[in-house]
């Protein structure tokens, strides 16, 4: 392994950028791999380094066999992330599912009186302005975003923010007709549909369920589903 | 199996990739010898799954582990012999290694482990 390729795999790390390092068996030579950027010396098959893109989506380091050669991709992931917004009923069954699924969680109510840590214990409060609280937490292709206030005064500029970001999920609580009217509100502040389709609503997968810990496994389930197929489902 | 681990300095435990990327940067810029070892596959039940490292440095002294402590001697013996040659080397440990079993190795898998040499 190179000084060079400490220094690239601690700068990705730094910026919370998911990245793999593929490494030649036989004599060592390897390649950092983020999005389409290259850095080493390793002349690998394309499909290696298609395998090595797979295996960040998949968040699953393996070693793998191309003719004579093996090689072994080592995904490394930031930690998967989920910024909540609204603390309500359904946010306490979802942090703490979300919590037991791996994810790092915050919960964000400017409503001081909703987001106290009595109420979500072990859980990261914030009680800052949407907009300034998704600034500080700075959103990535690792994080997940939901809201859940119901109020658009303060759900509307999370999706804005998390609409500028790489989160892999966006979902917001609402009915079909109170999605309607949202995604009516972005367009007026400049998202095409194109963009506004990247939101889940009405939020979760369709389980069927009503109940706050039934509607936050189903919300639960929709992330991790786009977090291991994509959202091109 | 295990080489003479009186000699050795460090913890054996798991780390974060962050450490022992951060460590190995470290004992480069002080001009020590490193290298990394990393599991690579596993069979089987294994105490640390794929992708777990541990650095060593000439001084014999590391961090981070690739089992739970039953191999670690053996590798950071051969981790020493890659810093001085600088070839990458794939240690195979598994089931037929019959000292292993009398050692009473909680694994009862087989893991494969890549070594190899940082820095220049």
């Amino acid at each position: 392994m190179k000084s060079e390729t400490l220094g690239k795999l601690a700068e990705y790390a730094k910026a919370r950028e998911a990245h793999a390092r593929v490494v030649r068996i036989s004599d060592g030579s390897e390649t950092v791999i983020f999005d389409e950027h290259e850095n080493g010396n390793l002349n690998a098959p394309s499909t290696i380094i298609e395998a090595a893109k797979e295996a960040i989506r998949q968040d699953n380091s393996a070693l793998i066999t191309d003719g004579e050669e093996r090689y072994f991709i080592h995904v490394h992931n930031p930690p998967r992330r989920m910024a909540v917004i609204g603390a309500v009923h359904i946010t306490q069954p979802l942090t703490q599912m979300a919590s037991l699924a791996g994810f790092d969680v915050t919960v964000i109510d400017p409503r001081g009186a909703f987001a106290t840590a009595e109420r979500f214990p072990g859980v990261t409060m914030m009680d800052d302005w949407p907009d300034d609280a998704m600034s500080k937490i700075a959103p990535d292709s690792r994080t997940a975003v939901v809201t859940l206030s119901h109020d658009p005064k303060i759900d509307d500029p999370a999706l804005a923010a998390a609409l500028h970001s790489k989160a892999f999920y966006i979902g917001a609580l609402g009915g079909r007709k109170s999605h309607g009217k949202r995604l009516d509100r972005l367009r007026e502040l400049g998202f095409d549909d194109q963009t506004l389709k990247r939101i889940n609503g009405p939020v979760g997968l369709d389980l069927g369920g009503r109940a706050p810990a039934e509607i936050a496994c189903a919300i639960l389930a929709e992330a991790i589903q786009h977090l291991y197929k994509g959202s091109k489902l | 199996m295990p080489a003479d681990t009186s000699e050795l300095k460090g913890e054996i435990g798991p780390a974060e990739s962050d450490e022992i990327i951060a460590k190995a940067m470290s004992w480069r810029e002080q001009g020590k010898g490193v290298a990394v070892a990393t599991v690579v596959s596993t069979w089987g039940s294994s105490p640390r799954g794929i992708g777990s490292q541990l650095v060593v440095n000439s001084d014999g002294s590391f961090l981070g582990s690739v089992s739970g402590g039953c191999i670690e001697g053996a590798v950071i013996t051969e981790a020493l012999d890659a810093i001085s040659d600088g070839k990458p080397r794939l240690l195979d440990f598994g089931v037929s290694d019959t000292q292993a079993w009398e050692v009473g190795l909680t694994c009862g898998g087989k893991v494969e482990v890549f070594v190899e040499r940082v820095g220049e």
